[in-house]
């Protein structure tokens, strides 16, 4: 067992009782504390079915992205030590020191989801390149003996796995008495590679994988975190042992590979043959999941605008990880699926019809009370408006035909936010953003149209030249063709006409292009007197040019994207019964993801009506109640001090508060004396604060406490 | 040249001696007649010095093989514990002329077992008549073991009784090694680095069959030439001139040039082993990559070093973060009002700096600071409010991790803990430069 603490201490293990009385399962926690228990085994199981969906898209996604890296890695493993097994005679061979062959895996700041990255890097070669793979980590190697230790323990316990379990019990007492030393490794080496040479013909699979003796792979999850002396001493001892274990070093880097040469000398690094591998940049990283995940009808579950910045700016401000974002959504299907009954409706489009039937009058009623369904109820004629708000069955069956159309409208929304980004991202300085996210975020906020970035982006666009033109068209063609939507093949017919009608045009220029246009004539001047009068009246001619063929086409184009997302990328908050699809409850995702401990600390003690909930204690702000506990009294009067505090005056200042509300008869009997109970409460409350660190002992002065904390919180 | 001689040794194997050992002679003639012959009791223990690749542990390999004498062979870095090293000598003893019978595992813990151990496998091994040599490589390691292994292996032939040498092998001086307690002062022997002319001798030596040997004399000429300012390593030397063999060839293979055509090979190499310098030698680019790159002709360019990638992309806050802890590291804190204050007035530079400050802070280094005067910074260069959420106190952590910031002293973390930045200001301005915040403005140096 481990304890992970702040401070030295020591920590009591109590044994975990071996059963527990009534043991809660997932569900019924989720229905714990539910507001209505509505079908809530239901959500659960849609909850966890959707979860399990987003979750193996994700490790395929991840596994995708992750290919290319490990193929090349693995390439490299398998090159590195077979040239020196093919050529050992040759002249250079011999004269050339052996070098371990170390591969620099630079993997970026995103510590978080290093650990995944490295699991299936390991399962990887453990598939393909060899069976003996070692991950080590800094904070188990202290020296050089504790690593050797987990070295030997993880090759030689994989050793067992790989074989039969006959020898398990043989390995696990001899392992406590193993040498650790690399000649016990290199032995142990020698009599694995011997028996699974033995083993071929039982085991053709094997071979065929691995190949004749397969390399030695340690990885070093955390460079930088590796004290430099373990990582020389390691490097010396198996440079010595290079000819007879072919070992094979992975360093895992998260900032930049100079971090090998200021953690290893040069005598030290020279022993090594260090080649770079460079794993994908997490934001290309989190561009592809977004893509795949949330920018799909596939998942039922959307965010709004707000959930999916909150999620965004956690990842770029605080820590890249590409993990946490998928926690971060996994929280979002969670949370959606627990606080929302209608959240039930929330499922693929063949089970709707199912559950639309068979919802309950509360439910319905639940609908009604809607903001976006009232809307849309308040637009229709009155005899609807009364069978909607008093008949379930005709409330059942408008909210199954809403909730296609909403699907349609997903259908159609996501190929066009793509057209969009394709024509956003040809613009100069990227007015409505570089990535499809922004511009997705800008959708979902507002009516994108009406924004400023919209129309100058509008502007630039009818400033594109041809070529860009074209090849834009040419995507949104393909984007329209391959998307579901049954209402693209108009306009898809109509993006190939505008193709056609350019390439048109070139015909028309290559005739036209004989005569000689202004700007050659302008290179030919050169007095300035005639240059000032060609360039005035180059400039008149422009003003009232008619506009050419070429530009009256590029207007047209432009306006039909404009009319496009006029018409299919209204917010989705303009949708009736969005609240069911969308997760939009961002306050609650800010409150878990990125907690502020102090702040909480602080309203905790300034505040304590906030958490505790007691009529007593409502104050109205500036005033000290003793009703408070008493650490609260001491914090707020502690806030009003300096950097130094007197002990003496705030036991003073305690005691006042504290017995204000006895009245002055009271006081006058106790004058200065201080009452020992409550000088036994202070003394309490003031060790309270010191423990959570807000005050700590001085030696500047006697009788003061120094404080901790500045300003407010 | 002083040919070795020695009574108890047949010419014949002296002659090829001298021959694996070039330009060590005047060494081992040394250490032969401290040896003496085989049954003489010689000097209990023998301290080798010499700078890196002056031939220490390849002439005492060679040496003891070479006149097959008793010997056992440790690296004292391979075996890092005492009881490690301790159990590996007397497995060594054991196989020592038992070759090939594996010798059964004996739990050595202290010196004292180890004495008694040696000696029985000593009579069991029949080596009571002829010195045993014991060799310790690198032998500084012992310093870090338990205090009294090493003066007992200096005096290891009085312990023991029996006929016994200890030579240490290291690369440090011996006034180093020495115990405040005092100890048995072995026989010291320096080995010198080896002259240009020596590395010439050496490496010319190992010529590759398929050319001549005056050919391959005059590449290690030219070779030498151009690394003996960087580097005198011989290994490191003799691994260079491998690489670029291949590429000195060249000419002469294509049928260019001739053999004794000094001239145009020198025009030929001598760019490529410049580039060497700067790339394969300080292993900004690996061996592998840089022979491959040779046999497809292509230019080096193509592969980036190692410092290349020297740019880290890191969350936005985690900039601001380091930036600010820069600030701190390398601005004195009464300098925090002027910077950071909106109507600071105006202080001149000349005015507030006092004496001792007109050396630049960053020749003196990063300087600690408390994390309250980080966070206070942080607040005032980031343009919208920092909430201080448990993610800005994690990125702290996390920079430590990645060894940008480092903590100091190591009290409870708990009593305002103390940070340093350990960035270079090239990293900083480039991080800096990223979030369009001009730094140089805002470090008191540069004022």
């Amino acid at each position: 067992m481990s304890a992970r603490s702040l401070s030295k201490g020591c920590f009591v293990f109590k044994p975990s009782p071996k059963k527990r009385k009534v043991s809660q399962t997932t569900v019924d926690y989720f229905r714990e504390g539910s507001s209505d228990l509505e079908d809530s085994e239901l959500r659960f199981a849609t909850c966890q079915s959707l979860w399990k969906q987003v979750k193996s898209e994700t490790q395929q996604i991840e596994e995708d992205l992750n290919k290319q890296l490990f193929d090349n890695l693995a390439s490299f493993l398998r090159r590195c030590h077979s040239a020196f097994q093919e050529k050992t005679t040759e002249w250079t061979c011999r004269m050339k020191s052996r070098e371990i062959p170390t591969a620099a895996l630079v993997l970026g700041v995103n510590v978080t989801d290093h650990d995944f990255t490295f699991r299936s890097l390991s399962e990887f070669l453990q598939n393909s390149v060899t069976p003996y793979v070692a991950l080590l980590e800094a904070k188990d190697c202290p020296g050089i003996k504790k690593l050797m230790q987990k070295l030997l323990g993880q090759l030689m316990n994989c050793c067992v796995d790989v074989d039969s379990s006959e020898e398990e019990d043989y390995e696990q007492v001899s392992r406590n008495r193993i040498r650790c030393s690399m000649t016990s490794l290199i032995s142990w080496y020698e009599s694995a590679t011997k028996r699974t040479d033995s083993e071929t013909p039982g085991k053709k699979r094997t071979s065929s994988r691995h190949c004749q003796s397969p390399p030695v792979v340690v990885i070093f999850k955390d460079m930088e975190s590796f004290t430099t002396k373990v990582l020389q001493d390691f490097v010396v001892i198996s440079s010595q042992h290079i000819g007879e274990l072919p070992l094979v070093l992975i360093f895992g880097i998260a900032t930049s590979p100079m971090i090998i040469h200021s953690l290893l000398p040069h005598s030290v690094s020279s022993l090594l043959c260090i080649e770079l591998f460079q794993s994908l940049s997490c934001k290309d990283h989190l561009s592809t999941i977004i893509d795949k995940v949330l920018l799909t009808t596939q998942f039922p579950l959307k965010l709004s605008e707000k959930v999916l910045q909150v999620l965004i700016n956690i990842f770029l401000y605080h820590d890249f990880s590409v993990q946490n974002f998928i926690k971060g959504f996994q929280l979002c299907i969670v949370e959606h699926f627990h606080s929302n009954p209608l959240s039930i409706l929330c499922c693929q489009l063949e089970e709707l019809k199912m559950r639309v039937n068979s919802l309950s009058h509360n439910q319905c009623e639940n609908i009604r009370r809607l903001p976006s369904f009232r809307r849309y109820v308040e637009s229709q004629v009155s005899e609807k408006q009364i069978a909607l708000l008093t008949a379930d069955s005709s409330l059942k069956e408008t909210v199954q035909k809403l909730l296609e159309d909403l699907n349609v409208y997903h259908e159609n929304y996501f190929p066009i936010l793509r057209c969009l980004h394709v024509f956003t991202s040809f613009l100069p300085k990227y007015p409505l953003g570089k990535q499809i996210r922004e511009l997705h975020c800008a959708c979902l906020e507002n009516r994108v149209w009406e924004t400023e970035e919209y129309e100058s982006s509008l502007q630039l666009a009818r400033m594109l030249n041809k070529s860009d033109l074209e090849t834009m068209l040419q995507k949104c063609v393909e984007i329209l063709v391959s998307s579901p939507g049954k209402e693209f093949d108009e306009i898809v017919k109509k993006l190939k006409e505008f193709l056609t009608q350019f390439q048109k045009l070139e015909e028309v220029y290559q005739e036209r292009d004989e005569t000689i246009s202004p700007q050659k004539e302008l290179q030919k001047k050169t007095d300035l007197y005639h240059l000032q009068k060609t360039l005035l009246e180059l400039k008149e001619s422009r003003r009232s040019k008619k506009l050419t063929k070429f530009e009256m086409l590029r207007f047209e184009v432009v306006d039909h994207i404009d009319s496009l997302v006029r018409r299919y990328l209204v917010p989705a908050d303009h949708k009736t019964l969005y609240e069911i699809v969308y997760f939009n409850t961002a306050s609650v995702l800010r409150e878990h993801l990125n907690a502020a401990p102090r702040i909480a600390l602080h309203t905790a003690l300034n505040n304590p009506y906030s958490y505790l909930k007691s009529e007593a204690l409502k104050s109205d702000g500036g005033s000290i109640s003793n009703k408070a506990p008493d650490i609260c009294i001491a914090y707020k009067l502690h806030l009003e001090c300096g950097r130094l505090i007197n002990l003496v005056d705030w036991l003073e200042a305690f005691s006042t508060v504290v017995t204000a509300a006895e009245g002055p008869t009271a006081d006058a009997a106790s004058s200065d004396q201080v009452d020992d109970v409550i000088h036994a409460r202070f003394i309490r409350a003031v060790s309270e604060l010191e423990l959570l660190g807000f005050i700590k002992p001085s030696k500047q002065k006697t009788d003061h406490v120094a404080r901790l904390t500045w300003g407010g919180c | 040249m002083p040919n070795l001689e020695h009574p108890a040794y047949p010419p014949a194997t002296l002659l090829c001696l001298e021959n694996l050992v070039p330009c060590r002679e005047s060494q081992v003639s040394m250490l032969l007649s401290v040896f003496g012959e085989r049954q003489h009791l010689s000097f209990p223990s023998i301290f080798i010095y010499g700078h890196t690749s002056s031939g220490k542990t390849y002439v005492m390999k060679t040496l003891l093989n070479t006149l097959q004498l008793p010997h056992v062979f440790v690296n004292c870095v391979e075996y890092f514990t005492s009881r490690l090293l301790l159990e590996e000598i007397l497995i060594q003893l054991q196989n020592c002329s038992s070759e090939g019978k594996q010798a059964s595992h004996v739990p050595c813990d202290t010196f004292n077992d180890f004495v008694r151990l040696f000696k029985q496998s000593i009579v069991s091994q029949n080596l009571q008549d002829q010195t045993l040599y014991v060799v310790l490589d690198r032998a500084e390691q012992l310093r870090e073991m338990e205090a009294n292994i090493l003066p007992a292996f200096l005096r290891l032939q009085e312990l023991t009784d029996r006929n016994v040498t200890v030579i240490l092998l290291s690369e440090i001086v011996w006034e180093m090694f020495r115990p405040n307690t005092g100890c048995f002062e072995p026989f010291i022997l320096y080995f010198p680095d080896y002259s240009i002319g020596h590395l010439q001798k050496i490496l010319s030596q190992n010529h590759p069959p398929e050319y001549s040997a005056d050919f391959y004399s005059a590449y290690i000429n030219i070779l030498l030439g151009v690394f003996y300012m960087v580097c005198r390593d011989l290994r490191e030397l003799q691994h260079l001139a491998a690489l670029n063999f291949s590429k000195y060839c060249e000419p002469v293979v294509r049928r260019e040039a001739k053999e004794r055509d000094t001239r145009k090979l020198w025009k030929n190499i001598e760019p490529h082993l410049k580039k060497a310098i700067q790339t394969v030698y300080l292993r900004e680019i690996s061996s592998s990559q840089w022979e491959r790159l040779q046999s497809e002709e292509g230019e080096p360019g193509q592969i980036k070093g190692l410092s290349a990638h020297a740019h880290v992309e890191l969350p936005y806050y985690s900039k601001f973060l380091l930036i600010a802890a820069y600030l701190a590291s390398y601005n004195p804190v009464r300098t925090d009002k002027r910077f950071f204050l909106k109507h600071h007035g105006k202080i001149r530079k000349t005015n507030f700096m006092k004496k001792h400050e007109k050396t630049s802070n960053h020749l003196l280094g990063p300087k600690p600071f408390p994390l309250d005067r980080l966070l206070a910074i942080l607040c005032s260069i980031v343009d919208n409010r920092v909430a201080p959420t448990a993610n800005i106190f994690s990125q702290i952590t996390s920079l430590v991790t990645l060894q940008l910031l480092s903590v100091v002293g190591n009290n409870d973390q708990l009593d305002g803990p103390r940070y340093k930045c350990t960035v270079s200001l090239d990293f900083i301005r480039a991080i800096a430069r990223t979030v369009n915040f001009d730094i140089i403005k805002y470090l008191y140096d540069f004022l």
